[in-house]
Order: structure tokens, then sequence, then C-alpha cells
């Protein structure tokens, strides 16, 4: 990955995020307070915009600024534990990294979902964006020898599986938390956001 | 859902532009989404901070001024204010003796306004955190993200920023908010669902005959629905609710709160607030003082919620004392 493709990524991701807003709303009015897809949306257009300004000249910094832009722009829980993952993931890839491999990727994806559950305290199961994010990572770690495209590819798949399954699982974390054995039936909205960024990184490395 | 606004995008800002022109004491940046006290930051005074998401007014930004909030910054409808947003505003009210924030518990508020609590201490300034969580409607365990923060945050704004006017310290401004919080219980019944600028539409269908028993404050669904009854009958179950989680032994003074989410008629609130009055009294809780009307509100919601803060003298003569903002006026 070099900075062009990291830039795509992130604009792939402000493109599925703006088609899939009102989805994403429609997914947390269920379960949460309906800002999901809004918050997403304002968060990846400002990131758009501020990479715009600042022409990183490495992979690392298109992410740390892709990650301190959300924390800046969406609030929410969102904002905090997606700006987090991204800054997490550029802070662990070589500082002067004008491309990284799969390898350095795969690692830089694993010490994201680490920040991301240190912030929120999510294990697996909880019906969170952990339940995407971790068997994504893994995937991509699994496939990372078979270069970008395939690792990035079977990110997505594992991550749009785990997505599916929080339609199940009992939310322990979160506003759908209170709502108890009711959130069951319903799928996560950060599980899904997070299938969408891996499905977009899929779409720009194949 | 008709509402009067002109860009779902823009009506925070837009809101904020009508709270600066409507009362010109306060110091309102529609930009940052920061409403200040005139006179902040004042030299020695512990600056009281909260905010949240909007949607909830007159909460946060209603409660600036003399006695009470130094400052508010209201998120985008229902979302956390951002980190830099609240540093701004710390480093607004910050008059060299510290800023105590006060945080409602929810995943995203806490987070956020850790963040800014690390990126003040970072400044220098020392941060002290009051997080609240009053309704009784949600378990706290670990298989939720706790209870929610609530009407008794009105109740804390109130008695921190009078502790903060009279010159306490930070830690002292912070001990008696959670004191407040440990010492109240709040529980909410919704009779519709709100709609959020964004969605356009109710966030849940409720069947003209139901109630959602246990709401919280977003819009999101409560803990269980039922067939809707007579005030008397939600009054009870209530007042049941709340003394069954924080018991309070006959002869307690209380502070009690009859709030309504926002859709719901004074006379409908005044009316519950006199079955509760009754209930309480009948369970031997002595009312020392009350607030009814709408003050921690759900946009649209017709709802409300009913808080009960055991009471102590100094918590009343902190609730006595002058306040002078655009929501909560009495003793100037």
């Amino acid at each position: 990955m070099d900075v062009a493709l990291a830039r795509s990524w992130i604009a792939a991701i402000a493109a599925a995020v703006a088609e899939q807003a009102d989805y994403l709303t429609q997914l947390d009015s269920a379960i949460g307070d309906a800002d999901h897809g809004v918050n997403l949306n304002r968060g990846f257009t400002a990131v758009v915009t501020a990479l715009d300004t600042a022409d990183p000249r490495t992979v690392a910094e298109v992410l740390v600024k892709t990650g301190t832009t959300l924390v800046s722009k969406v609030g929410g829980a969102a904002g905090p534990l997606y700006g987090t993952a991204f800054r997490a993931i550029g802070k662990a890839l070589p500082a002067d990294s004008s491309t990284v491999d799969a390898a350095e990727l795969g690692v830089a994806l694993r010490a994201g979902l680490a920040a991301v559950q240190k912030l929120g305290a999510a294990v697996p199961g909880d019906k969170t964006i952990v339940d995407a994010y971790g068997p994504a990572v893994a995937a991509f770690e699994e496939a990372a020898d078979d270069g970008l495209p395939a690792a990035a590819r079977a990110a997505a798949e594992a991550a749009a599986e785990g997505m599916r399954a929080t339609t199940e699982l009992h939310a322990r974390k979160g506003r759908a938390s209170y709502l108890g054995p009711r959130s069951v039936g319903h799928q996560d909205p950060g599980a899904t956001s997070t299938w969408l960024i891996f499905q977009a990184l899929a779409d720009v490395a194949a | 859902m008709k509402k009067f606004i002109n860009d779902p995008a823009a009506v925070v800002r837009e809101a904020l532009a009508g709270v600066a022109a409507a009362h010109p004491d306060l110091r309102v940046d529609i930009e940052q989404q920061i409403v200040v006290r005139a006179d902040a930051p004042r030299a020695g005074k512990v600056g009281v901070l909260s905010g949240g998401g909007s949607g909830h007014e007159p909460l946060h930004g209603g409660f600036v001024g003399l006695g009470m909030l130094d400052a508010a910054c209201p998120g985008e409808v229902f979302t956390s204010p951002v980190p830099d947003q609240i540093l701004a505003a710390t480093q607004a009210v910050d008059g060299g003796a510290g800023v105590v924030h006060i945080v409602k518990n929810y995943t995203g508020d806490v987070m956020n306004f850790q963040m800014a609590a690390e990126l003040a201490s970072d400044e220098g300034i020392e941060v002290q955190t009051v997080l609240v969580d009053d309704d009784v409607a949600v378990e706290d365990s670990t298989w939720t993200a706790g209870r929610r923060g609530t009407g008794a945050t009105l109740i804390v704004e109130k008695v921190t920023g009078a502790l903060a006017e009279a010159g306490a310290s930070a830690a002292a401004v912070a001990a008696a908010g959670s004191r407040v919080n440990e010492q109240s219980a709040s529980f909410a019944i919704a009779l519709t669902a709100c709609t959020t600028p964004a969605a356009g539409k109710p966030g849940f269908e409720l069947p003209d005959d139901e109630m959602e028993v246990g709401v919280g404050i977003h819009g999101e669904p409560g803990r269980r629905r039922e067939k809707l009854r007579p005030a008397r009958e939600i009054a009870a179950m209530t007042v049941e609710a709340i003394l069954g989680a924080k018991p309070l032994a006959a002869g307690t003074e209380a502070i009690v709160l009859v709030n309504g989410l926002g859709g719901t008629p004074l006379i409908e609130l005044y009316l519950l607030y006199g079955e509760v009055a009754a209930l309480l009294d009948k369970a031997g809780v002595q009312v020392a003082r009350n607030l009814v009307g709408n003050y921690v509100t759900s946009l649209d919601m017709a709802g409300m919620s009913v808080t009960v803060c055991r009471a102590d003298a100094e918590i009343l003569r902190l609730w006595d004392a002058p306040v002078r903002t655009p929501a909560l006026r009495w003793g100037v």
C-alpha cells in the first residue's frame, strides 16, 4: 500500500459511508439513537477535506490524520473509537512508510483493534465494532502472505460474517445494552460500519 | 414529521444563533458550539462545565449563568460533544482553580470527556469529573454500559454551580456533585418516540394504547412495553421503581423533579406531580423542594421522568442559592 492507495481507501470509505448513511442510521434507530450514519458521514467528509489540505507524505500520516479528524468531528462513541483505531493503525506503521506491505498493515490493524478494545473495554460477543473488526484482522493476518488484495478480501468476508452474527447477540456495551434482551434480533450498526471499512479496503486493493 | 427547521444538518448551530440572540448576557461561540458565562473565567473560581448531545434543552446550555454552569458544550443531536470542543470550553472557564466536568454516563460522553480531560491536564488544568448515572431503569451491571445520566443532572449542576460560586475547591465541588448523584434516582415513561431532525421519523413505533417503561432520553426504546394505564398507576409504578432502587427512610427530606420529555403538556406534568407527591408522602418522604416542567428533554417525546434526590441541609442550602440562567432563576 502506498500513499495514493491509502488515500483511495479513505475516499472509498467516505463514499460507502455517504451511500449507506441512511441504512446505518436506520440500524441505529432500532437499538441506539439514530445517528450513526449521520455522524460517520460528517466525519469522513471532514477527513477527505483534511487529507486534501494536509497532503500527507506517508501511509502512516494518512491514517493518523484520518483518526485525528474523526476524533474531532464525529462525537458519540464512534468518534473516539474509530478515531483511536485509525491513529493506532497509523502509529504502528513504519514512520517513513511511503509504502507498506500486507504483513506490516496486518500488524497495524491488530494495534488498531487493541486500541479500540482498550478504550471501549469491549470483548468479542458484546455486539460491537469488535465483533466485525476482530475476525477481519485475524483473516487479514492469515492471508497476509498472499498479498494485500487477498488479505483485504479475506478480511472483508470475515467482517461481513462477524457483522451478520451480531444480530443474534445480546448487547453488553454502548447504548444498545440498555435494551437488554430486546437488543437481540438487530444487527449492530458499529459492526456494520466496520464491515464497510474493510470492504472499502478490499475494493481499492483488488 | 413536521418540524421548524431549515436544514437537518444545521439545527444545532442555528439554534445556538437563537440562544445568542435571546441571551446577550451569554457568550455563544457558534463555530465551536460552546455557551459560556459572560464573566468567565473568574480568577480563583472553579469552573463548572457540562455538555452532551443536543436535543435535551434546556439541558445544558439553558443552565449556564450565575450560580450554575460556567459553560456548556452541546454536541450534535443526541451525540456527545468532541474532545476539542470540550477542551475549548474547559480553557474558557479555567480561572486557575480547576474545572469540574459534569458527564452523563453514556459510552460516547464518557470517552470524549475523558479525552478532553487528558488534553486539559496536558495544559496544566486540573479537571475533576462527576459522572451522573441516576436512571434506575437500567441495571448497573457488567452486562450493560451502566445506569444512564438523566434528570439528576439538573440537581448536580445546580448544587455544584452554587458551591463553586461560593468559592469551594474543585475537589469539594466534585465531591458534592457525586454525592447528589449517589443520593438520586430517576425513572422515565414514554408515550411516544421522538423524531431526530436527521432521521425525520420516530425512532420506534409505539401503538396508541401502549407505553415504553424505563425509557432513556435519546429516543432509544425502554426496558419493556406495556399497555397504557391511568396516570395514578403510572406514578405508582415510577415511585415504586425509584424507592425500590434507592430506599428512603421515613422522615427523609427530598428534592423531587417531575420532568417532561418535551412533548407532554404542563397540565399533565402537574397532574403527575400531585400523584407523585401523595405517594411520597404516604411513603414517609418529605418533599422539601420540587420542580415541575420540561428540563431534561428528549426532543418531542411525549413522556415524563421522576427524579428523587435525598437532600440534607447542605444540599438544600445550595439548591436554594441564587441562580440566574435562561431556564432556571431564583433568588436574584
